[in-house]
């Protein structure tokens, strides 16, 4: 096994390293939409009313915009080879606060934006500051803020559910731009500022330069310390703009329920999307592809009546599909009783 | 600058601290607090936290994380409710949870040894399997009721003093944490599982059976978590697919405030159970108080995970310090893959 595990990593790659790691997540993807195509009635209907587009592809987009946007700034922390556990906590804290200060109809949009997203940005840097500061484990430094995110969001909203009817805020989520819902403007502007800032400039190999090797990277003139910092404080700002999302959506600030478990669908994402939890090279369209993926699975169940509840365990065997087909080992035994035939 | 006892005691010795200030400050600002009662219903209303804390100690100190803890108990408590039901005996419906757990756990522990996964990401999604299996069992919250529950389960009990009876809940818990130390410090199994958390390259050079103890651990822990699971059915007499949510991050806080380092290969189990311990007296300060929020819980236990993990983060600098004399000696390069 060991010979086949050398020969697999020796064979020169029939794609450039970025798209073969699509290829999976888009072949799922595909054949996702395709048994759609073939088995949801209606699925692929875009209809365009009173200067709208409706229709399940939209909603797909529209309802997977909070993954995505977690997405981008998980896939910048996993590929430093951490984990932001706190960013379901932190979109709770970010629509507690928003939503406390537009409760007043005349109340400042801006302001309350402003606010909710420098917390936001405080709480990424705060786990930015633990992990690249003190040198403590992501998953436990950011586990700190996942416990206690929510208890302070709480503490904003005081224990209840605040609404607001604010236009300007209800916008945020429900508002039309371009014909698409609005929170996909958002989605598309942080993804082409995202790549921008990693692919048109040095950062982008910065990090993946981290976490393929930090003491390598150190000794290349990289401060590591700064580059960990500023993935974990990016990450906090783009889970406070999902947390505006999720408050705007649902015109409320549900402490408890805001963003709960969504860490988990954004790693998910990421990791569906190609890029290691290892850390090392990152896929920022994969995560996308991935955060896509994993809606347009939720979607489709929603829409052939399986109960909710249930659409975990899918989602499961999904990543599980995905995690081993990528997984060497798992290829090499799947590739063994052909080989030893062509031999 | 020298401590008169091994470094590697101190965050226990600081979990032991913690929780005698923590009882100490509630007995004496609440009268009934430090009653025996109290201490009897501290441990039965935290003991199935404790069961599952013990199980993710393990997994832990093996440098593994398990997050389908939670889930297991949630799947477990509707599974039996679902073959108490059907008519299974209760004692049937539990031995076939406790397999089904361990088998899941050990099921985990393969995909996460043999495809070389992170323990993470296939924990991840065994919890969401075991949560949604939860609802396909049955999709709604479900009584038990059969005499065993109602009549033989209270028989169980300890007297642990005048008029106090300790329940089965507790009885559990204090057995598992007892066996639990046993396999850690006196076995073969418990000595690899430290091993291997500590440094998993050498643990292989020295011939420890790598996969086998891995599985084991998750397999311990998948057990652990269907334990704790029939413990949450002896208490609520009911099973819901929805119960135990976030159960796994009480199990994590429990074991490192309890002093466990979540690198692995350092730590102990009685810091666990007396994590466990605080974790319970301040949700039972609160309680007492009155007047403070629920959330407040959130809040002080994030404020004690960050004070024991600066503690570590300082154990971990002292003890480094010291050894400081020893050469370095540079990991060798990764050998370059035989050709095929």
């Amino acid at each position: 096994m060991k010979a086949e595990y050398a020969t697999l990593i020796n064979r020169k790659p029939a794609l450039p390293e970025g798209l073969a790691k699509l290829v999976w997540p888009v072949a799922a993807l595909t054949l996702l939409l395709v048994f759609n195509a073939i088995f949801t009635p209606g699925f692929f209907r875009v209809e365009f009313r009173d200067g709208y587009l409706y229709g399940s592809l939209i909603d797909i987009l529209n309802h997977g915009s909070k993954v995505m946007l977690l997405a981008l700034g998980m896939t910048l922390v996993i590929a430093t080879g951490g984990v932001d556990l706190s960013v379901g906590a932190v979109m709770a804290v970010s629509g507690a606060i928003a939503v406390e200060m537009v409760q007043d109809p005349t109340a400042s949009l801006a302001a309350a934006v402003a606010a909710a997203l420098s917390v936001s940005v405080l709480a990424g840097a705060w786990n930015g500051a633990l992990v690249s500061l003190l040198r403590i484990q992501p998953i436990i430094a950011t586990l700190i803020l996942m416990v206690a995110g929510r208890g302070v969001a709480q503490l904003i909203t005081k224990g209840f559910i605040p609404i607001t009817q604010h236009e300007g805020f209800t916008f945020i989520g429900n508002g039309k731009f371009l014909a698409l819902p609005f929170p996909v403007t958002i989605v598309a502007i942080m993804v082409l500022l995202t790549w921008a800032a990693t692919r048109k400039t040095a950062i982008g190999l910065f990090i993946e330069s981290v976490g393929d090797n930090e003491k390598a990277s150190h000794f290349a003139g990289i401060n590591a310390r700064t580059v960990k910092f500023v993935v974990y404080t990016f990450s906090g700002f783009c889970a406070g703009l999902a947390g505006l999302v999720a408050a705007s959506n649902i015109k409320a600030a549900d402490s408890n329920n805001a963003g709960l478990f969504l860490e988990l669908d954004a790693i998910i994402a990421v990791v569906v999307g190609g890029t290691a939890l290892t850390g090392g090279r990152f896929n920022l369209p994969g995560a996308i592809i991935g955060s896509l993926l994993i809606q347009t699975l939720t979607t489709t169940l929603y829409m052939r009546n399986v109960n909710p509840f249930v659409i975990p365990v899918y989602k499961a065997v999904v990543v599980l599909a995905v995690c081993l087909i990528q997984s060497p080992v798992f290829r090499a035994q799947l590739a063994a009783p052909f080989r030893r035939a062509a031999a | 600058m020298r401590f008169p006892i091994a470094t590697k005691y101190i965050p226990l010795l600081g979990t032991a601290l913690v929780l005698v200030l923590v009882y100490v400050a509630g007995a004496m600002a609440y009268p009934g607090f430090a009653s025996l009662y109290t201490f009897k219903l501290l441990l039965e209303n935290n003991s199935f936290v404790g069961v599952a804390a013990i199980g993710m100690t393990f997994v832990i100190l093996s440098g593994g994380i398990d997050l389908s803890v939670g889930s297991v108990v949630a799947f477990t408590s509707i599974f039996i409710a679902k073959l108490i039901f059907l008519g299974f005996h209760p004692l049937a419906a539990i031995a076939m949870s406790l397999v089904l757990g361990a088998a899941f756990g050990a099921f985990q522990g393969a995909l996460i040894h043999f495809y070389r996964q992170p323990a993470f990401l296939i924990t991840l999604a065994g919890m969401f399997f075991a949560r949604g299996m939860g609802y396909v069992v049955h999709d709604q919250a479900l009584g038990i009721k059969h005499e065993f529950y109602s009549e033989s389960i209270t028989n169980w009990s300890i007297p642990i003093g005048p008029g106090v009876q300790l329940g089965l809940t507790a009885i559990i818990f204090i057995a598992c944490l007892l066996v639990g130390l046993f396999i850690a410090h006196f076995t073969r199994f418990g000595r690899a599982v430290y091993a291997i958390g500590d440094d998993e390259q050498s643990a292989t050079l020295m011939g420890i059976p790598i996969g086998r103890t891995k599985i084991a651990v998750y397999a311990l822990s998948g057990f652990l978590s269907a334990l704790a699971g029939v413990v949450s059915t002896f208490y609520q007499s009911s099973g819901w697919a929805n119960n135990a949510i976030g159960f796994e991050l009480d199990a994590i806080a429990a074991t490192v405030i309890g002093g466990t380092l979540l690198t692995g290969g350092v730590g102990f189990l009685a810091g666990t159970g007396m994590g466990v311990l605080i974790l319970g007296l301040i949700q039972d300060i609160i309680n007492f108080q009155g007047t403070l929020s629920s959330w407040w819980t959130k809040i002080v236990v994030g404020l004690l995970l960050l004070l024991f993990i600066g503690l570590q983060t300082l154990v971990t600098a002292l003890s480094r310090r010291r050894i400081r004399h020893v050469p370095a000696v540079p990991k060798p390069d990764k050998p370059a893959p035989a050709a095929a």
